[in-house]
């Protein structure tokens, strides 16, 4: 039997619906309820259970009381057990982390989520990379690469993930999107951290060149062509984020997962270093900058981001950039170009343009910066 | 009575067998063929022959192969032969990229005459005079439709022919001194796969330019693409989505300003015959897939022929041998001083090049751009039935028509219903008729790919787009029939668990009876 | 000068104008000319191709391609002996019927359920040569024999993460020239000598080039020159002394009589299915295998398609799907990318087609047959004043070398002596293998009578009488 932990997010997407850019918060919700605004987090996580329904013999559900899944998992046929009691009828952060910490706890073979970033950081917390988590889209801003395209085929991919048809996992970016900058328009995103989430796509029939790679081949491949091609006495900032910290796993070296680090022939100088260091550090000298873009929407650099400031760019020259990015990460983006966003719109207009990205092993690909 | 004239549905089923794998309908002492024995007077004179063999070399076991009369055998095939849905049997419009046109059966019997088929590649020349100016007179054809100077035959598919071009790119930079500096190709994103991965093959770095908004790779990406470093531009034109890239001189300008050489991707010659060619485009080098424009049949995966075409300066790195015409006889010359060498046995797939002879004879070249017409044509008026249904839709280059074939994607029918293009493929069956996604992984979300070519009737376009009409009224209201489907195929939907493993897969009957035996699989049945 | 209009053809049903007008106003568009609005002016192609008036009627083609091959005279006609890769073997009326078939023969990429049985002839197919190689894994055909080759070497090459490479010196050099061709961006080929006397591997050469960069040594049983080398095991064992691999390349019509590669340590075995009843197509009927071991460092590297049996949605039914070892992690190895298509399928079905009619029996008796014959027609051919075996102590299977060296007379001249006896004498191997002098290599199947040898001896016979005459009257003249 196994276990599928399963939380929703009641308000999650109502500030959608009627325009507002995001639903933190009750007053939020208060108003877009004003607005005339409907759950509908809930539809859609009952949208993914009708997947699952023919489970129903084989799962044991586990869940929130109440609007935070048990109403959603009788009403699609479950028997769930509840292991969150929620007394508060205005849910919150804390219960979402709290049901989710229990969930790992009791090592549940996956915890199925309606929600958006909001609730995806609140299980991040919780569980971190425990036990693997997958996103129903129901929130408004979905900029964590957590999510399936729709709640059907989360159903079905937590299905499969279930019965062992899928059994890989990848790690996915969980992003902190500043609010403010947010409905201004402009790109302030943040990682905020890792959770691993069942791969889609697993099995690929009808292939005629060659054989298939998972991401995590490519990551290697990219960082296989990195290190080759690493200079002697060259700095190398080194940016957050799983692709990059494949290069330095690579080089047998720590990384800091969310942070920047120096290395220097290949050996750390220093670890996660603030704007003030790093720039210190790099003044007058060569050195290159590693990164990848992060979120599943193809932020490469944002406002937000603390270390690669405009001023460390301008220290390290945009011609220093390398950029490292899957080719099945960028087929993702379907076309969409990455997004810069530094808080310079000189700055900015500089960066945009082709940029040449690495791809694997003497792979590249040439995409475009807005 | 028969199909339904107003829906153009048709109640397929097809054939299903349930035929067991050969060996298990294998009797022991059974024959299916007896086998000629040496005459009393060699046996005589030489024995037994097999004494001859050291004890060592001699095989102890005769090889487990099964045991079956000749009706049996012919019988199985045959079988499996109504369980596979051939081109001249469905309105195989769905196999995009493919060029799944009609393979004319007259052709067959010229293919099948003993004057092709029992002839040895190294009898003396003068004894095979017919098809050497077969060959010969296919070359001159292919020089003229593409504008280049010198056509082989010796690649046997499209990936071969690209393989075979990236040779002589090395060879021709060699030659020039400049090995080492150019070490890198540009290609496409829409381009075929393989124009990055023979490259590679090669040890070429492969750098991917990316498309813009409209679909079409983009020119700027382009220029940061190309520097002294870059030996060749392996483009594919029209790419796969149907769209032509009406700046592909400019591409080629741009590689050949840099010293790189411009190597074309012709399998989607089919909608541009007659109309543009590869030489006024820019090219030094082509080729094209005869087992698809060129209406040589695919024989479920080849045997085909990739010509390949280059410009004078790129004739003397040419596979050997060539044929050569002295005014009188038709010879084979070895003598190609800077040659590349081989690239497949002897001369290549010589039916394959037969068959696009008697094709383009039976044409002309009025013919030809007449195929290319009627197949941009059909494409269009696909384009426009296929966009009228409910989900799906024709990403990139709206409002403007496509040449050869499209694109297409379900995607807003999967964000609605939850229903996939992989979905659909298995209930297109159900119908008689193939829908091909994409190459993987896919860049159009939710792709499906259709290429009508020349070959199909107007009310067999109209049968193909109720097919898909129907199903996407089905995705939307009854879902469970499509992503259960297919029904009434040969088969159900295949699984998979059994395919990633070491120790579960079974490549051969013995290996997969030898997993069952250890217990790390059951035996299926 | 106005070209008359193409009319309606029944090779395109929409060419009629009532259709194509009917189309054109669904479409919306005034005429197919607008249809290509996106190719720009300048890259138009202004002028009609120069391109022959067409054979409209299917009558007039069938003359016109007739009689051009009219003009070939194949092997039915005139008695052949020439190999040297590519064979004239029976092939089954059986094989002709099913690669005739339509369902076979225009299909292509269809899914593993509506072209379930493509799918299941030819994971057949990969059973079948399983059986007859014994050995675990066979690929889906690929382009031919030398590919196969090429493609076997490479494997060895990644697989050991070595690049230096051994060949045998006795292969067809048209095969070299593939397999140059194929690796030259990242391997180090050299060859390894053979015995003069019995054709086989020179072992003493093998061991002084071994050493612990060698990813491989290739050779092939019976080789270019038809010889059969029984020392297997000692050569594999040596390559596998400083971890190499032994990549072996086969004749599979030999396997029913002669030991296959697995049972002398070979790892990787290959070669081309044409023998499998396929007829020769002028060179065009040619497709390859590569076998190995039922083992994750194998099959991992293995750059071609492989079926693999499967149970469907249902339980209880089979179905058949690609084998997909999806790489998770990356090593040296993968540095050296490669990938093959599919290309030779429908061979495969015949030769899968061919194997289940001969089965154990005829594999076994048809070995027997060729050896027989092949070794009555040394032995006719030896017996004439002038000619000799150029391997006199080889074993062989279906081909031999004859040493023209003292026959008087060019192999060249002398075939073109045969020629008008209607005989297509050896293959020419003086330029090929000049070490050998004038030679020919000559091939003696199930298909050659007693007679057929006969008549061939004889008319050496004759020729060689005939310039033997000829150098005497010439030496008298001078003298």
């Amino acid at each position: 039997m196994r276990k599928l932990g399963f939380i929703v997010n009641p308000i999650a997407g109502m500030g959608g619906r009627v325009g507002l850019k995001g639903t933190d918060g009750w007053d939020i919700v208060e108003k877009a309820k004003g607005l005339g605004a409907l759950p509908a987090a809930s539809e859609k996580a009952a949208q993914s259970l009708s997947r699952l329904s023919h489970l129903k013999q084989d799962i044991e559900l586990w869940t929130c009381s109440g609007e935070m899944g048990e109403a959603v998992a009788v009403k699609s046929g479950f028997v769930p057990a509840v292991v969150e009691p929620v007394s508060r009828e205005k849910t919150t952060s804390e219960d979402t982390s709290r049901a989710a910490r229990k969930m790992a706890d009791g090592s549940v073979a996956l915890v199925l989520f309606a929600g958006g970033d909001g609730t995806a950081r609140d299980i991040q917390t919780a569980v971190g990379d425990r036990v693997p988590v997958l996103g129903i889209p129901a929130g408004v801003k979905m900029h964590s690469a957590v999510f399936s395209i729709n709640p059907m085929l989360a159903g079905e991919l937590a299905g499969a993930f279930l019965q062992g048809g899928t059994k890989r996992v990848t790690d996915a970016e969980v992003m902190d999107i500043d609010e403010e900058h947010y409905r201004e328009g402009l790109v302030s995103a943040r990682l905020y951290g890792y959770v691993k989430v069942p791969c889609g796509e697993a099995h690929v029939q009808g292939l005629k060149v060659g054989s298939p790679g998972s991401e995590q081949f490519f990551q290697e491949a990219i960082a296989q062509d990195v290190i080759e091609n690493m200079e002697e006495n060259l700095l190398y900032v080194i940016g957050p984020g799983t692709t990059t910290g494949t290069v330095m796993k690579k080089l047998r070296l720590d990384h800091t997962l969310l942070g920047v680090d120096l290395v220097l022939n290949k050996q750390i100088i220093e670890k996660d270093l603030n704007e003030e260091r790093l720039c210190r550090r790099i003044r007058g000298r060569a050195a290159r900058l590693v990164i990848a873009p992060i979120g599943g929407q193809g932020f490469l650099l944002g406002r937000g981001n603390q270390q690669v400031s405009p001023r460390t760019l301008g220290e390290i020259g945009k011609d220093n950039v390398l950029v490292l990015y899957t080719q099945q990460k960028l087929y993702s983006l379907k076309g969409r170009p990455f997004r810069v966003d530094t808080g310079d719109p000189a700055l900015d207009r500089a960066l945009s343009g082709p940029i040449m990205v690495i791809t694997g092993y003497r792979t590249r690909a040439v995409y475009r910066i807005k | 009575m028969g199909m339904d004239m107003k829906t153009k549905l048709r109640r397929f089923h097809q054939a299903r067998w349930d035929e067991p794998v050969i060996f298990e309908s294998s009797r022991k002492g059974e024959r299916g063929i007896l086998v000629p024995q040496a005459e009393k007077g060699i046996e005589d004179v030489v024995g037994d022959g097999i004494s001859k063999l050291p004890r060592r070399m001699r095989r102890k076991k005769p090889p487990q192969l099964p045991e079956l009369s000749q009706m049996q055998v012919l019988k199985h095939y045959l079988r499996l032969s109504q369980e596979n849905l051939g081109a001249d049997f469905n309105v195989d419009i769905g196999q995009g990229t493919c060029t799944m046109k009609y393979s004319p059966k007259v052709n067959e019997q010229f293919v099948r005459s003993p004057k092709v088929s029992a002839l040895h590649p190294l009898q003396d020349p003068s004894t095979v005079q017919g098809i050497l100016e077969i060959l010969y007179k296919t070359d001159l054809f292919l020089r003229e439709i593409s504008g280049m100077d010198r056509f082989t035959f010796q690649p046997a598919s499209g990936s071969q022919a690209t393989l075979a071009m990236a040779s002589i790119v090395k060879a021709y930079h060699a030659s020039k001194g400049e090995s080492e500096q150019r070490d890198e190709i540009v290609t496409t994103i829409f381009s075929h796969p393989s124009d990055a991965a023979a490259p590679a093959v090669l040890g070429y770095k492969v750098i991917t330019i990316y498309h813009d908004e409209s679909g079409l790779p983009d020119l700027e990406a382009l220029k940061k693409a190309v520097s002294k470093r870059t030996a060749a531009l392996f483009a594919t034109n029209p790419e796969d989505t149907g769209i032509f890239n009406p700046k592909i001189d400019e591409f080629t300008k741009i590689v050949r300003q840099h010293g790189g050489l411009c190597t074309y991707d012709q399998a989607n010659a089919n909608g541009s015959l007659g109309l543009t060619r590869a030489r006024e485009a820019g090219f030094d080098m082509c080729f094209f897939n005869l087992h698809k424009t060129f209406s040589s049949p695919h024989g479920c995966g080849g045997p085909g022929c990739g010509a390949m075409g280059v410009t004078q300066k790129l004739s003397e790195f040419l596979p050997v041998p060539v044929i050569r015409f002295d005014g009188k006889k038709y010879l084979l010359d070895y003598d190609v001083p800077l040659t590349i060498g081989k690239v497949r046995s002897f001369y290549g797939v010589v039916p394959a090049v037969l068959r696009a002879y008697a094709w383009i004879m039976s044409l002309g070249g009025e013919g030809l751009k007449e195929v290319a017409r009627v197949a941009v044509l059909n494409n269009n008026y696909l384009l426009k039935k296929v966009k009228e249904i409910r989900g799906a839709s024709a990403p990139y280059a709206e409002g403007q028509h496509r040449i050869e074939q499209v694109r297409y994607s379900w995607e807003r029918m999967t964000q609605e219903t939850g229903v996939t293009t992989d979905d659909v493929t298995c209930r297109m069956a159900d119908f008689g008729m193939h829908m091909w996604s994409s190459h993987h992984p896919f860049i159009v979300p939710q792709p499906f790919t259709l290429e009508p070519t020349e070959s199909y009737a107007k009310a067999e376009l109209d049968e193909y787009v109720a097919a898909l009409k129907h199903i996407s009224d089905e995705a939307y209201t009854n879902p469970d029939i499509v992503t259960t489907a297919p029904h009434q195929s040969v088969t159900h939907r295949p699984g998979h668990a059994n395919l990633d493993h070491p120790d579960k897969w079974g490549i051969t009957w013995r290996a997969y009876l030898k997993k069952c035996e250890k217990g790390l699989r059951k035996r299926i049945g | 000068m106005a070209k008359k209009k193409f009319g309606v053809h029944p090779y395109i049903p929409n060419s009629v104008p009532e259709v194509r007008s009917e189309m054109l106003r669904e479409i919306g568009a005034g005429s197919v000319e607008d249809l290509y609005a996106t190719i720009p002016e300048r890259l138009r192609l202004k002028k009609n191709m120069n391109l022959p008036e067409p054979f409209l009627s299917e009558f007039e083609l069938k003359k016109h391609v007739e009689a051009l091959l009219s003009r070939n005279t194949s092997c039915e006609e005139y008695l052949s002996f020439l190999g040297g890769g590519c064979y004239q073997h029976d092939v089954p009326a059986v094989c002709d019927e099913i690669n005739q078939r339509s369902e076979f023969l225009t299909a292509y990429a269809g899914e593993p359920f509506e072209d379930h049985g493509r799918f299941q002839a030819l994971f057949e197919y990969q059973s079948l040569m399983g059986e007859l190689l014994d050995m675990d894994v066979v690929n889906v055909p690929t382009y031919d024999g030398a590919q196969a080759a090429s493609t076997s070497i490479r494997m060895a090459s990644r697989i050991t993460g070595r690049n230096h490479v051994l060949l045998s010196d006795t292969l067809s050099p048209d095969k070299l020239l593939v397999i140059r061709n194929y690796c030259r961006s990242d391997l180090k080929i050299e060859t390894v000598g053979h015995c003069p006397v019995t054709g086989r591997v020179d072992l003493e050469d093998l061991r002084r080039k071994i050493s612990k960069r060698t990813a491989a040594i290739y050779f092939e049983n019976p080789s270019y020159l038809g010889c059969v080398d029984d020392q297997g095991q000692k050569i594999s064992d040596l390559i596998h002394q400083d971890g190499g691999i032994s990549v072996v390349g086969v004749d599979p019509i030999s396997l029913g009589v002669i030991a296959p590669p697995s049972h002398y340590g070979g790892d990787i075995v290959c070669g081309d299915i044409q023998t499998l009843g396929i007829h020769m197509h002028f060179g065009g009927g040619h497709g390859g295998f590569i076998a190995t071991r039922d083992e994750e460092r194998f099959v991992r590297e293995y750059p071609s398609r492989l079926f693999g049996i499967e149970e469907t949605a249902v339980q209880g039914e089979y179905g058949f799907g690609d084998v997909l070892y999806e790489r998770t992690s990356f090593a040296d190895r993968d540095k050296s990318k490669e990938f093959v298509g599919t290309a030779a399928a429908l061979w495969g079905i015949t030769a899968g087609v061919y194997l289940s009619l001969m089965g154990p029996k005829g594999m076994q008796e048809m070995g027997k047959t060729i050896m027989q014959k092949s070794q009555y027609a040394a032995k006719r051919l030896s017996e004439i004043r002038g000619l000799s075996l150029a391997f006199p102590e080889a074993v062989f299977f279906k081909e031999f070398v004859v040493d023209f060296n003292k026959a008087g007379n060019s192999v060249k001249s002398i075939n073109k002596s045969l020629l008008q006896e209607k005989i297509f004498g050896g293959v020419d191997l003086s330029d090929q293998f000049p070490e050998l002098g004038q030679a020919a290599l000559f091939c003696a199947t199930e298909i050659h009578t007693k007679e057929e040898i006969n008549r061939l001896a004889q008319s050496l016979k004759k020729i060689l009488g005939r310039s033997r005459k000829a150098h005497i009257v010439k030496k008298g003249k001078r003298g």
